[in-house]
């Protein structure tokens, strides 16, 4: 399961449209236990690919060692980045690029410039060779920005797409 | 000195998110580093012992494959190793997905 709150949920989405036709990427921090990765904010992160920026995503190294380090007691848990016009599934490159193990992986469909779906796939396995991408429910945490969406009626939009 | 391990490989460092071992070059300190925590030799090398590709490790802030000695550059114990799996993806529009149904989508 992964956890977000409303406000940095929206936020991710809205990156995605704010930088369309070309896809957004980003960083997730927080903190993972059994119930699995909770969000505790999110840091939005330059496409460093200018060459092919609308279907590809690369965040630079320094960069994230940068995001790591200001990352005051919080661990990177995940990623996010948008497909512009293309649906809310792993690609075969987001998947041969994909190291983090534990982490989640979240991806927005970005249709005219509107956001659409958002998927997570928890990233398994021990090493390279038997690595998968596993889906992974996102629930919404709602009380905290006070919203009128649920979190189940989130979920289930999220099971069906 | 001190090593940042990335969320991932923390299992492999019993959870610890800096780990500290000594050595005067950087393939010393790795040598050491496996020799601790062997879990962590597959993870970061291939069968050939080279650095996997998709792992960037940074000496203070520089790039270890732009330094002009890579591994066998020395390091003081003050200095400090950042281990980070590079982060990296798309959307393959033009090439075939490995999902089931989504190019038919288009
Ligand atoms: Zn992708």
């Amino acid at each position: 399961m992964l956890h977000i709150d409303y406000a940095n949920y929206e936020a991710l989405r809205a990156h995605g449209e704010e930088t369309y036709p070309h896809e957004c990427c980003g960083v997730l921090l927080g903190k993972s236990d059994a119930k699995g990765n909770h969000v505790k904010q999110i840091v939005r992160a330059g496409n460093t690919r200018t060459d092919s920026a609308h279907n590809r995503y690369n965040i630079a190294p320094q960069e994230l060692v940068k995001i790591q380090r200001q990352a005051r007691g919080l661990d990177i848990v995940g990623f996010y980045h948008s497909h512009p016009d293309h649906p809310a599934q792993w690609s075969a490159t987001d998947f041969a690029e994909a190291h983090w193990m534990g982490c989640s992986y979240v991806i927005t469909a970005v249709a005219k410039g509107k956001a659409e779906v958002t998927n997570s796939f928890l990233l398994t396995g021990s090493s390279e060779e038997d690595k998968r991408f596993v889906d992974q429910a996102i629930e919404i945490d709602v009380k905290a920005a006070g919203a009128g969406v649920s979190a189940e009626e989130e979920t289930e939009l999220k099971g069906q797409a | 000195m001190n090593i940042h391990i990335p969320t991932p490989l923390r299992t492999y460092t019993a959870g610890a998110e800096t780990v500290s071992v000594p050595g005067a070059t950087v393939a010393e300190v790795f040598s050491n580093l496996t020799t601790e925590y062997p879990e962590l030799k597959q993870q970061l090398f291939s069968n050939d012992g080279k650095l996997r590709s998709f792992v960037n490790v940074y000496l203070n802030d520089e790039d270890l494959r732009y330094l002009p000695e890579k591994e066998a550059t020395t390091v003081a114990q003050a200095d400090e190793l950042t281990i980070i799996p590079s982060i990296a993806g798309g959307a393959d529009r033009m090439a075939e997905c490995v999902c089931c149904s989504c190019c038919s989508l288009l």
